[in-house]
This record gives C-alpha cells, sequence and structure tokens, in this order.
C-alpha cells in the first residue's frame, strides 16, 4: 500500500464515521453547526495524528502487556493540550465544544488507530494514516454540520441566508436531525461503494 | 510489539517515564495558557458590565445573600463620580434546558433593569440559545420588576417567550427574578 492509498482510505474506504462506525458520540453531539463539526474534527485530527506518531515511534520500546495503559497516556495528555489551548485561545469556541473535547479521550478511533495501525506501522505511516483518519471524521463533521445548519438554521457558517428571525426546520437542529442526516449520508457513501464494485461487471 | 521482556522493572520504569514526560509538558503547556485563560475570563466579565450599565468610573465588588438559597450573588455596585449610578448582579438559574444558565444583570437604582447579558449556558442550538439575543432580552430593557411581572405569559407574566422554547425562557425570568428580589432585599435591609 502506497502513502496515498493510506492517507486516502480515511476519507472514504475506510471513513472512521460513514464505514467503520465509530467515534459516534462526537459526530452525533457537537455538529449542530458547521463551525462545531470543523472545529471538533480539527482538535480530533491534532490529536490522532500526533498519538499516531509517538506510539508508533515508542512502539519497539513498550513492554506488550502495558501498551494499552501507554497509548491512554500519550492520548490523554494530547486532549489536554488541546483542551487547554482552546480554551486559552478560541474561548466561544470551546465552551460550544464544552465536554467533547476532553472526550476526544475516550474516542474509539483513536485507541482503535493506535492498536491497529500504529503500533504495527512506522512513523511515516502512522502520521499519514492519523492525518487521513483525521481528514475523513473533519469532512464528514462539517458536512454534517453543514447539512444540519442549512436546513435547520437557514445560516452556514453562522451567516444567515433566510429573515433573521425566521426559523429552519428545528428538528435538524435537534438530536433527531443528526442521526437522519447521518444515516442519509451513511447510504449515500453504501450506494457510491455498490455503484464502484458493481462497474466491473456492467462494463 | 516489543522485544523487551515483560519484568516488572521494565513495566514499571517504562510506563514511569512515560507518565514523567507527559507530566512535564502539561506543566509546560499549562504554564503557557494559564495567563490568556484568566484574561478571557476577566474580559467576558468586564464586556458585560460595560452591557449592562450606565457609564461609571468606579467599580465596587462584593457579595449578597442569595434570596434562594445558601449561596451568594456577586453584585458590582457602579458609581460615577462618587454617585452610584447601579448595579450589575451576576445571577443564576438551575432550571435551563440543559441546566445551569449564567446571567449578568443590570439594575439602576431604582431597580429598574438597564440591561441583560447571558455570560454562560447550554441551551439548544437554534432554539433556547436565542435568550442570548436581542430579540428576546430587549424586552427586559427599562422594565422595573415591580411593575413587569417576571414570568412568561404562559404563567401570567409579562414576558413573551422565544416560540418553542418555552423552558428557557422560564429559566432565564428566574434568573433575573432572582437577581431582582435578592438585590432589593439587601437594599431594604442596608
Amino acid at each position: 500500500m502506497n502513502q496515498w492509498q493510506n492517507f486516502s482510505k480515511g476519507i472514504l474506504k475506510e471513513n472512521p464515521v460513514l464505514v467503520l462506525v465509530l467515534g459516534m458520540c462526537p459526530t452525533l453531539a457537537v455538529t449542530s453547526s458547521a463551525i462545531n463539526g470543523l472545529a471538533m474534527g480539527l482538535a480530533f485530527t491534532f490529536v490522532l495524528t500526533l498519538s499516531n506518531v509517538i506510539i508508533s515511534s515508542i512502539r519497539k520500546i513498550v513492554p506488550k502487556i502495558i501498551r494499552i495503559p501507554v497509548f491512554i497516556v500519550i492520548i490523554a495528555t494530547f486532549v489536554t493540550i488541546i483542551d487547554m489551548v482552546m480554551h486559552a485561545f478560541v474561548p466561544d469556541l470551546y465552551k460550544a465544544l464544552g465536554i467533547f473535547i476532553p472526550l476526544i479521550v475516550v474516542n474509539c478511533i483513536v485507541l482503535g488507530r493506535a492498536e491497529a495501525f500504529a503500533s504495527k506501522n512506522n512513523v511515516l505511516s502512522s502520521l499519514i494514516d492519523g492525518l487521513g483518519m483525521g481528514v475523513g471524521f473533519t469532512l464528514i463533521l462539517t458536512v454534517l454540520g453543514m447539512i444540519r445548519e442549512i436546513l435547520g438554521a437557514g445560516s452556514i457558517f453562522g451567516y444567515k441566508f433566510i429573515a433573521p428571525t425566521s426559523d429552519g426546520i428545528l428538528v435538524f437542529i435537534l438530536a433527531p436531525g443528526a442521526f437522519l442526516t447521518l444515516g442519509i449520508l451513511m447510504a449515500l457513501n453504501n450506494l457510491y461503494k455498490n455503484k464502484m464494485s458493481n462497474k466491473p461487471k456492467n462494463n | 510489539m516489543s522485544k523487551r521482556e515483560s519484568s516488572l522493572s521494565n513495566l514499571a520504569l517504562t510506563l514511569f517515564i512515560i507518565a514523567a514526560v507527559a507530566a512535564i509538558m502539561l506543566a509546560l503547556i499549562n504554564l503557557i495558557t494559564t495567563g490568556p485563560i484568566q484574561k478571557a475570563q476577566q474580559q467576558k466579565e468586564k464586556d458585560a458590565l460595560r452591557e449592562v450599565l450606565p457609564s461609571f468610573s468606579d467599580l465596587k465588588t462584593f457579595y449578597i445573600p442569595n434570596i434562594d438559597g445558601e449561596d451568594s450573588l456577586k453584585v458590582f455596585e457602579a458609581s460615577y463620580n462618587g454617585q452610584i449610578v447601579g448595579y450589575a448582579v451576576s445571577t443564576y438559574t438551575m432550571q435551563g434546558f440543559n441546566g445551569k444558565i449564567e446571567l449578568m444583570v443590570g439594575f439602576d437604582t431604582t431597580l429598574t433593569i438597564i440591561n441583560t447579558q447571558v455570560l454562560s449556558h447550554a441551551e439548544t442550538p437554534g432554539l433556547g440559545e436565542k435568550i442570548t439575543q436581542s430579540d428576546f432580552k430587549d424586552q427586559f430593557r427599562g422594565k422595573n420588576p415591580e411593575k413587569f411581572k417576571l414570568s412568561v405569559k404562559k404563567d401570567n407574566g409579562d414576558v413573551d417567550a422565544i416560540t418553542a422554547s418555552t423552558i428557557s425562557s422560564r429559566a432565564f425570568c428566574d434568573a433575573v427574578d432572582r437577581a431582582y428580589r435578592s438585590l432589593k432585599a439587601w437594599k431594604g435591609g442596608e
């Protein structure tokens, strides 16, 4: 597998949200607006990429039976760093994302990539894997946030395009809207994948 | 994954080193971010005070008893050239749709509401979140709770609730009302 494939698998083929269905908690909870989704995705990408790199670089010196506590310490350290940095420099965004920043610690994607990929591959591959997965996650969260914000609030990245006092379709801002939108995105992804795999036969 | 043997000393040493490095890194980042975090919070309070009080030259901070509980409320007494011009009460409610809402409410010396400002909340975006917008907040400006009943119209009050967000509107009224009654009780007993 070359590095480009390694990177791009996170975006469609092994997309952490649409295909692996990991990290549902932040995916559904914070995507009520596009900017929230984007910020969550970026914070997550930061943690995933750096923890992948560190875990991969120490994979040879960490005894196997304590690897999980070691992973958790490393991941928690990066999460705390991003938490403090966001609190200091982007307080509004920090407040909007609230509890979901600290909860990146227990996000299954991070630990999943550490266990399944970074602890078995070299530093460069792990870096690329982290970036790819992060971009895939960010992309889906932003798209989800955009769809929900456009339909639910009639705005995009905070810019209202309908009358300022009117509402959108409120259900999309609320929790059910997250499930509906995510379900539709998953269905579209499956449709696309089926088309791709049927193509050789049709031609 | 490892070629090192899993002896107890090896395990302890590895974990110790990793935890120590993590602790040092966190301490460093903490050192860098403490200042800006405090500054941001102070800035927020300052902005809120400017929003809810008339122009002032002096600010005195003290605590008054909270009429509804054991906690006390923080009050900022604003004065201009020695003359008291208003009070800002940092109040709260636990009745928000998603828990606590913190408000800053400014009163003039006759206890008429000057303005309100939401300090923190966790209301639903697009619904209860509208308590932060002037469309809702402005109906409190210049009203004296003596004559303006601080509850939503559904509860026979004078406040227009936000459509589909009666709970958030009620909570907002609750917080403003708490500030008013506490301040009034304190002024009465002064």
